[in-house]
């Protein structure tokens, strides 16, 4: 009797959870698999079972696999890259140094800014002839860049934006982390006559590794969930190069109106990021030290 | 919410004053492409109109670009809560009929005068605006491409200064001259610049036409992106760059054109006349507008938004909003429209205006967009036009970034549109 009251007052105490998150989480993701099975509906034709016919069309579809190899580059590119230009902003400005209220601050900016006014910004910078790039490179005799308009940048014209965006904002879990750990433990490793690197090497970075997890799932996450910039900076272009995966999902669906194709393509985007984030709760996770 | 309350208000009020007849309420969704007077401009002709016709509410909504407005106004309408009325792109028929949301003006234009209104638009808007013998768009917001041209520049190269290129060879020849570079061989200033970030087919398709092709039959289900006239237009565009070197390479930003143009990095540019209060107000030169240089033809596309009608409209809901379509695109409405944005008045009456006639004189490259339409045809629009133009538009990237030549690019393009078309033949 005490059994079933103390199920029925866990089931109640959960119950506000599951509502939302079975409304907005695993029910669209459901249906998105279903009307992956049917035809687009047009108001003059119903849709009707397709089977897995849309699926031997993304198989076919050549901007699917430059936007999934877009995307692959995207990722290699900007997480490694984020993290460790993180890692060493938060190693920076966690020491004593003049003004390091400002310099993190500095470094923490670009987080708070929305990624719009983030892309707006950098538009200026890369605008050839008159944008910053070009003019400090003209004042040093170099000629016109166009970066976001030639098909072998415009992607690692983006990607930068993208570090430049994730850096600061990894750098504050790093600094959180840092400051935890113990100063004797640094304290006795000098008393034995360990050298900074080794320091860092066998007593910062392991400690360091939970938050390392966090910080990597986060990154590879945004890697296919941060697309904003690509709306301001080149529209995906030129010809694909610079789109990614989600970017072209918003396209089929709210430009091309093929819900059903679109569909498709979000339950490939669902399986990947099931597939990554598994992987790294079970094989990254053995080689993290928690406490 | 205040917006609710006060219609609430004004709806028991009528009710108290005249209950027998009852008002009819429409929703009208605009989209703004250019700046911000357009919006208060729209809301004031509005509210002008409800003053003026007892009996008919009109909630004019902003509902951003006209990217947005579609979106909008498909996803209200497959929720069953659709405008009554909306502006949204001419080259969007085809889509709106897909989805079975739109009704032809034809069927409302019962009196001898609604006829003669509906043929009393310059036929190149028309074009995007009929299908199968019906009219489904009242042009609205729409504009064409033109060049401008700096005039102090042209002086600093030897130029006549108040002749601007009228042939494809006369660009490229004057674009030379146009084109300086400093010491260390840099290009200060290009000779011309014709975007190709977003949407260059728009511009584009001033090249095919004046190549002599056309891109999309009327049907919306045809289209000749292989035809050799469009692959040596595309071939000229690329050798503005690749060959003459008298335009930047790579894709050219849309929206940094008119800077560009300011800060002398162009001599000459092409864009939209909507522009035209824009460089009017902030080039700091002398400037001309001229019609797009000829090859075998003067040629541009049309561009811009048109008024549809909604399904899903009781019948007095749809009486009022084809009578507000009407009377917005009267003369002294349109006229003040035009003044208000640089779109062109897409009626010949509008241009008859005093207020016309005044601005024109003080401001004479306002004609120069109306004179060019009796060169112009329809924009670029088929069935699934987003998706079909989309495939244009890499095609031509493609080329313009080196990536493949422009046959190929274009044979490939051709393929792929009528691979999604032929459903619809």
């Amino acid at each position: 009797m005490l059994r079933t009251r103390g199920w029925i007052h866990a089931w109640l105490l959960l119950l506000p959870g599951f509502v939302f998150l079975i409304a907005f989480t695993h029910l669209p993701a459901l249906t998105t698999l279903w009307s992956s099975f049917f035809t687009t509906p047009r108001g003059r034709r119903p849709a009707k079972w397709a089977g897995l016919e849309n699926y031997d069309t993304l198989i076919g579809d050549p901007i699917f696999w430059k936007v999934l190899w877009n995307n692959a580059i995207y990722a290699a590119g900007t997480i490694p890259l984020s993290i460790i230009i993180a890692l060493v902003m938060a190693l920076w400005v966690n020491r004593q140094l003049a003004g390091r209220g400002f310099v993190r601050m500095a470094y923490f900016t670009p987080t708070v800014l929305p990624m719009i006014a983030v892309a707006n910004i950098w538009m200026f910078f890369y605008t050839p002839g008159f944008g910053l790039i070009d003019q400090i490179g003209g004042a040093l005799g170099f000629g016109q860049t166009n970066i976001l308009g030639s098909a072998n940048s415009a992607l690692f014209g983006v990607m930068v934006v993208t570090i430049w965006k994730e850096a600061g904002f990894f750098m504050i879990f790093y600094l959180a982390a840092l400051q935890t750990i113990p100063t004797s433990l640094i304290e006795a490793a000098r008393v034995e006559g360990a050298g900074g690197w080794t320091i860092f090497r066998r007593i910062t970075l392991p400690l360091l590794m939970p938050t390392t997890l966090f910080v990597s799932i986060n990154a590879v996450v945004n890697s296919f969930r941060m697309v904003d910039h690509i709306f301001i900076l080149t529209g995906g272009g030129p010809d694909n190069a610079s789109s990614l995966l989600l970017f072209y999902i918003y396209e089929v669906a709210f430009r091309f109106w093929d819900t059903a194709y679109a569909a498709t393509l979000t339950v490939v985007l669902l399986v990947f990021l099931m597939i990554l984030a598994i992987g790294q709760f079970f094989l990254f996770d053995r080689k993290v030290h928690y406490r | 919410m205040l917006m609710t309350k006060f219609k609430a208000a004004a709806a028991a009020l009528a009710f108290a004053a005249a209950p027998a007849a009852a008002d009819v309420d429409l929703q009208f969704y605009f989209p703004v492409a250019v700046g911000g007077a357009a919006a208060d401009t729209i809301e004031e002709l509005t509210a002008q109109y409800v003053a003026e016709n007892e009996g008919v509410n009109i909630e004019a909504i902003y509902a951003g670009s006209y990217q947005d407005t579609v979106a909008k106004a498909l996803t209200a309408a497959r929720g069953g809560n659709a405008p009554q009325l909306s502006v949204i792109l001419s080259v969007d028929m085809f889509t709106l009929l897909d989805e079975d949301l739109i009704m032809p003006f034809d069927d409302f234009a019962t009196s001898e005068e609604d006829k003669a209104w509906l043929n009393s638009f310059y036929p190149a808007f028309m074009e995007n605006s009929q299908t199968g013998g019906k009219t489904y768009g009242i042009p609205f917001q729409r504009s064409t491409p033109v060049l401008y041209w700096n005039k102090e520049a042209f002086k600093a190269a030897g130029l006549d200064p108040e002749t601007p290129p009228a042939t494809w060879d006369e660009m490229v020849e004057m674009g030379k001259k146009l084109t300086l570079k400093d010491d260390a061989g840099n290009v200060t200033q290009w000779g011309v610049r014709i975007p190709s970030s977003g949407f260059p087919y728009w511009l584009f398709q001033g090249l095919t036409t004046e190549n002599g092709a056309i891109l999309a039959n009327a049907d919306g289900n045809e289209v000749s992106f292989d035809d050799p006239k469009v692959v040596e237009a595309l071939d000229y565009l690329v050798d503005l760059s690749k060959e003459h070197k008298v335009m930047a390479p790579g894709i050219i930003e849309w929206g940094a054109t008119p800077k560009a143009f300011f800060e002398g990095q162009t001599a000459m540019m092409w864009t939209s006349t909507g522009n035209l209060t824009n460089v009017r107000k902030n080039a700091p030169f002398d400037f001309g507008v001229a019609m797009l240089p000829a090859n075998k033809r003067r040629g541009a596309p049309t561009g811009g938004g048109n008024f549809f009608l909604f399904k899903g409209a009781s019948d007095e809901q749809a009486k009022a909003a084809f009578d507000f379509v009407k009377w917005i695109s009267g003369p002294e409405q349109s006229a003040k429209w035009t003044i208000a944005t640089g779109y062109v008045a897409p009626r010949p009456e509008t241009w008859e205006t005093e207020t016309m006639k005044a601005y024109a004189a003080e401001f004479p490259p306002v004609l120069v967009a109306r004179d060019q339409l009796e060169h112009a045809v329809a924009e670029l629009s088929t069935y699934e036009n987003q998706r079909v133009t989309r495939i244009f538009n890499d095609a031509l990237a493609a080329a313009i970034t080196g990536q493949k030549t422009s046959e190929e690019a274009l044979k490939e393009a051709q393929a792929k549109a009528d691979a999604i078309l032929q459903d619809y033949r």
